[in-house]
């Protein structure tokens, strides 16, 4: 929070000192952002839609912003972005993966138009790219796993298999294996980022194959709740699920999208944004962790001391020496995966993960 | 090892349970010679009204009736459509489907994100102790055993009661019910409601206890499921449950399997229900006598008195 | 006391009747649902069914979202005439999506010309196969093609999960399910710059004209609305039962896969897990609408396609929830069901003294 308010500061005062000419101007900037599903999912969109509000409250006077929510990723995601574009829209949020292509093509079409895409690879002169680096705040999840299971055994609800979510997994099999070199995490993937009655399906027969912990790279808190009905310990995703499992949540990674947004619509304000590629973490205060409950104050005071170091920049989960399923060394001891390609393309498991990557 | 197996049957048969709930419904329905393509629309509309019954009360039971009489009013809803003002069974349903997922959308719209108290499993003592037979006969959640206790009178009232015999009648044969003098509208509308209430029961299973949360849409295609529920159990109450546990515990089984490291079935597997369907169907319609004891004969056939 | 009669033939001017009247209640009870929501009703009804038709863009939107649901409800309602309740054309649509696609994933670099009018010909194929699995089983076992053709439905889905997901996702897609884009020879030629419709929504506008010639001037057209409406005598004429329920069937079916390679071959230009916002099941609604007359249908689809534009106007000018489009499209569908009637039977009054029963 603290970080939120230094920006602000920051913010306004470069606002009040450069827009003054701008502010004359009867004309607000209008935001616009693209939703995947309903704002109230506590997840994923739910985050994007805090982050709007975000700008709402400090940037109120200046701008104003609208939402589409639940637009599919196809021939509809082009026609709202365009949508958008056409009622006066300067700088457009489009959510999603799918939202890739269609935003590309619309930005083709309105050149004065400014496009941040969340999680793509494919920018352009008025479309830039930005990602979070959820992986450090799963690290930390996966210590705290370690120390808390009694069986042994952690349980992980996966969507898609593209690299994100092979990170997160890697990332958190680490974070066990640094704690408990044994770990098992079991993997199920849903494919879906959002079907309650799935996700919850996929909790309960993890299970019931002997997981203690369940985390999950899906949206919605069912599997949390599912977790909470059975007493065992499970991690949030995206926001703070705390309401859902008061007994039962260890911690939650965080999506903190709102100083990113802020500050490109700042820039977007002067004029000076520029497109690019954005991929922050805990440092920039992209990636949050949600407070450590429900554990013994030992634990949460490691998990603590972990995600302050990785904050700091002083450790980075991926340091090797990592290996790879098949036993090959791929980070040499001592050194740092590079973002790219490893990284951002991942498509192998770390040694000690009992799943097969599907193909 | 056996612990996992009868995990996994205590699962199943949870996911069994919504869908047992609504395909009763339907079969009745359908018994009585009216196709309701809604059910996934009135199951959206029973899981967002009993979420919010028991948001607003507290009271699970509360949630329970709310679910089911608001499937039935919108069942109610195609009743009217369909049998007073002879619109087409296949359109009329479709369309509750499309007005259920809206106004269950918007009717959610405050409650998403909210919590509620969980039905939880009941536990006899003695009994629900018992090694293996215990948790799986007597573990369950009460919703469970309503499933199938309503099940099994269904079954009962359509073989050899009166009303059950009335009620096939008028399915098979709607013009010599109504020359015979029975009220064939009045019966149907009956049915339609059950079908209704039934749907709306399952799905406020599905928000109350499933995972005690709304979300939007989050039937996820279980009612279109339980229509072919309905066929694959050759309108035969007493194959309802055994398909119920076939069709929902086949994800279970997917996932059981991939959480066991070994890998994923793959799509074919998850088509299998629905081709197990058709060739149930194939087999009981080859032969014209078969097909003439279970298929209600006038299914989706329009009905007016004649004056 | 009121009562209903059959009318000998179609009231005409009941047909256009009741679609205003279901118009008109349509509107009142959206302004009442926007006055419950603290919303203007004048401006959020002119936002949803005005707003759309009064700009280019916004017709171009319309006439592109209307294309599949006019083609599918066209197909559907040949079908329909007939008696054969072809659900499925969901299903014919991925499938003829899929086998049309074919082409453009196996050659992704292709530029030959001939690699277009190729998909858009295995597209009719796919949606025709599909179609006719539910005409075997009919004229062979007997076997209810409603259930039979919703059944595929869920396969055809799957498969194409899978097969975006497996063989066909796009090696340089990051493991994102999805195939690789079309290449520009595989995609159909846009018809204005800076607006979508596309070559295939002209052809989706040009089908009912067909259509309304084959149904009304040709002997099959003739067969038929027999058959439809009199088994029994169709049969005497010599209609062939089993020929009827394949030609209706593989028509409803063509048309649908032919919907579906058009939709991945413009606006998606690949193909994804799902490539349909339910266009087979809406574009059944469309075809009864239509009252399974050519042009009812072309009308109908443009209607349908004019609130789901509307709806995504009023989420960005007034704010409205997604959640109403539906809400709206289920209430005008159950208005236009119930005037229906209108149609078929008029009301007459019985008795001489109001009865109070």
């Amino acid at each position: 929070m603290k970080y939120f308010a230094k920006l602000a500061s920051v913010l306004l005062a470069a606002l009040l000192s450069f827009g003054v000419a701008y502010s004359a101007s009867a004309d607000k900037l209008k935001v616009g952002f693209i939703y995947i599903g309903p704002p109230g999912d506590h997840g994923w969109t739910y985050a994007h839609d805090q982050a709007r509000l975000m700008i709402d409250n400090m940037l109120g006077d200046h701008v104003e912003t609208t939402y589409v929510e639940g637009v599919p990723e196809g021939p509809d995601a082009e026609r709202a972005i365009a949508k958008l574009a056409e009622t006066g829209h300067k700088l457009i949020f489009t959510t999603s993966f799918g939202y890739m292509e269609p935003t590309l093509k619309v930005a083709k079409r309105f050149p004065d138009v400014k496009f941040e895409h969340a999680t793509g690879y494919k920018q352009a002169d008025n479309v830039a790219t930005y990602s979070a680096r959820f992986y450090e705040g799963r690290y930390v999840q996966g210590q705290i796993a370690a120390k808390i299971s009694k069986s042994g055994v952690i349980g992980y609800i996966a969507s898609f298999p593209i690299p994100e979510v092979v990170r997160g997994i890697n990332a958190f099999m680490l974070g066990a294996q640094s704690i408990n070199p044994d770990m098992k995490v079991k993997v199920v993937w849903v494919y879906s980022w959002f079907d309650p009655p799935k996700e919850a399906d996929a909790a309960k027969v993890l299970m019931d194959q002997g997981a203690d912990i369940i985390t999950q790279h899906t949206d919605s808190t069912a599997a949390l709740q599912a977790a909470a009905d059975r007493g065992i310990h499970a991690f949030g995703q995206a926001s703070d699920m705390i309401q859902f499992a008061p007994d039962t949540q260890l911690t939650a990674v965080l999506d903190d999208w709102g100083p990113y947004y802020v500050k490109r619509t700042v820039d977007v304000l002067m004029g000076t944004w520029s497109p690019g590629d954005t991929w922050n973490g805990m440092g920039p205060g992209m990636v949050g962790m949600a407070p450590f409950t429900n554990m013994p104050s030992a634990v949460a005071m490691m998990a603590r001391k972990t995600a302050e170091s990785i904050r700091t920049g002083a450790f980075h989960p991926f340091t090797g020496p990592i290996y790879n399923q098949a036993g090959e060394l791929v980070v040499a001891a001592g050194e740092v995966a590079a973002d790219f390609p490893m990284l951002a393309t991942m498509n192998f498991y770390v040694q000690g993960v009992d799943d097969k990557l599907p193909e | 090892m056996n612990e996992l197996l009868i995990a996994s049957m205590m699962t199943m048969m949870t996911a069994a349970t919504p869908l047992v709930f609504a395909a009763t419904g339907e079969l009745v329905c359908e018994k009585s010679g009216v196709l309701n393509l809604g059910v996934e629309g009135m199951m959206l509309i029973g899981a967002v009204f009993g979420f919010a019954a028991v948001t607003l009360t507290g009271q699970p039971l509360a949630g329970l009736l709310a679910g089911s009489l608001c499937g039935l009013v919108a069942a109610l809803i195609f009743a009217l459509l369909t049998l007073t003002l002879l619109s087409n069974q296949v359109a009329t349903g479709l369309a509750l489907t499309i007005f259920g997922t809206g106004l269950s959308a918007l009717v959610g719209l405050d409650y998403v994100g909210e919590t509620i108290e969980q039905i939880r499993s009941i536990h006899i003592p003695v009994l629900s102790d018992l090694p293996v037979i215990g948790r799986l006969l007597f573990g369950h959640d009460p919703l469970v055993y309503l499933a199938i206790i309503i099940l099994a009178l269904s079954g009962w009232f359509l073989k050899p009661t009166r009303w059950g015999m009335i009620l096939r009648a008028v399915g098979d044969s709607e013009v010599s019910a109504h020359a015979i003098g029975y009220p064939v509208i009045a019966i149907r509308y009956a049915a339609v409601a059950f079908g209704g209430a039934m749907a709306g029961l399952g799905g406020a299973y599905l928000s109350l206890v499933y995972t005690p949360l709304w979300a939007e849409n989050m039937t996820a295609g279980r009612g279109w499921i339980a229509l072919a529920l309905v066929v694959f159990a050759s309108w035969r109450p007493s194959r309802v449950l055994l398909g119920a546990i076939l069709f929902g515990g086949i994800t279970i089984l997917q996932l059981n399997a991939q959480a066991a490291g070994l890998g994923i079935p793959g799509a074919f597997m998850s088509m299998l229900p629905y081709i197990a369907t058709i060739v149930v169907l194939v087999l009981i319609s080859r032969d014209a006598i078969r097909i003439r004891l279970n298929a209600p004969a006038c299914l989706g056939k329009p009905f007016r008195a004649e004056r | 006391m009121l009562a209903l009669e059959a009318r000998a033939t179609q009231s005409a001017s009941a047909a256009w009747l009741s679609p205003l009247l279901a118009m008109a209640l349509t509107g009142l009870t959206g302004a009442a649902i926007f006055l419950a929501m603290g919303k203007a009703p004048g401006i959020a009804l002119y936002i949803y069914f005005i707003e759309p038709l009064t700009s280019w863009s916004g017709l171009s939107e319309v006439a592109v979202k209307a294309g599949p649901l006019i083609l599918i409800g066209i197909g559907l309602s040949v079908g329909f005439r007939a008696g054969i309740w072809n659900i499925g054309a969901e299903g014919q649509f991925i499938a003829g999506a899929v086998l049309g696609s074919a082409p453009a994933v196996v050659f992704y670099d292709s530029t030959n010309l001939l690699i277009l009018p190729t998909m858009l010909v295995l597209g009719v194929l796919g949606g025709m196969a599909w179609a006719a699995i539910p005409a075997l089983l009919k004229t062979r076992f007997n076997a209810n093609e409603i259930l039979v053709s919703l059944m595929l439905v869920y396969v055809a889905e799957l498969l194409l999960v899978h097969l975006v997901q497996g063989p066909w996702r796009n090696p340089q897609g990051w493991g994102f399910p999805g195939t690789r884009m079309f290449p520009d020879a595989a995609l159909l030629p846009m018809l204005f710059p800076g607006y979508r419709v596309h070559l295939g929504t002209l052809i989706a506008l040009l089908i009912p004209l067909l259509a309304w010639f084959v149904l009304t001037k040709s002997r099959f057209g003739f067969k038929v609305r027999v058959f439809g409406s009199a088994p029994l005598a169709a049969r005497h004429a010599g209609i062939n039962n089993p020929r009827m329920i394949w030609a209706t069937l593989l028509i409803g079916g063509g048309l649908a896969g032919l919907a579906g390679i058009m939709e991945a071959a413009s606006t998606i230009g690949q193909l994804m897990p799902k490539i349909s916002p339910g266009y087979g099941f809406t574009a059944i609604i469309v075809a009864f609408l239509g009252r399974l007359h050519p042009v009812g249908v072309a009308l109908a689809g443009t209607a349908i396609a004019v609130t789901y534009i509307g709806g995504e106007g009023a989420q960005i000018s007034a704010g409205l929830p997604k959640a109403v489009t539906g809400l709206f499209q289920g209430i005008i569908l159950f208005y236009l069901l119930a005037f229906d009637l209108l149609t078929r039977y008029r009301l007459t009054r019985i008795g001489n003294k109001v009865s109070a029963t």
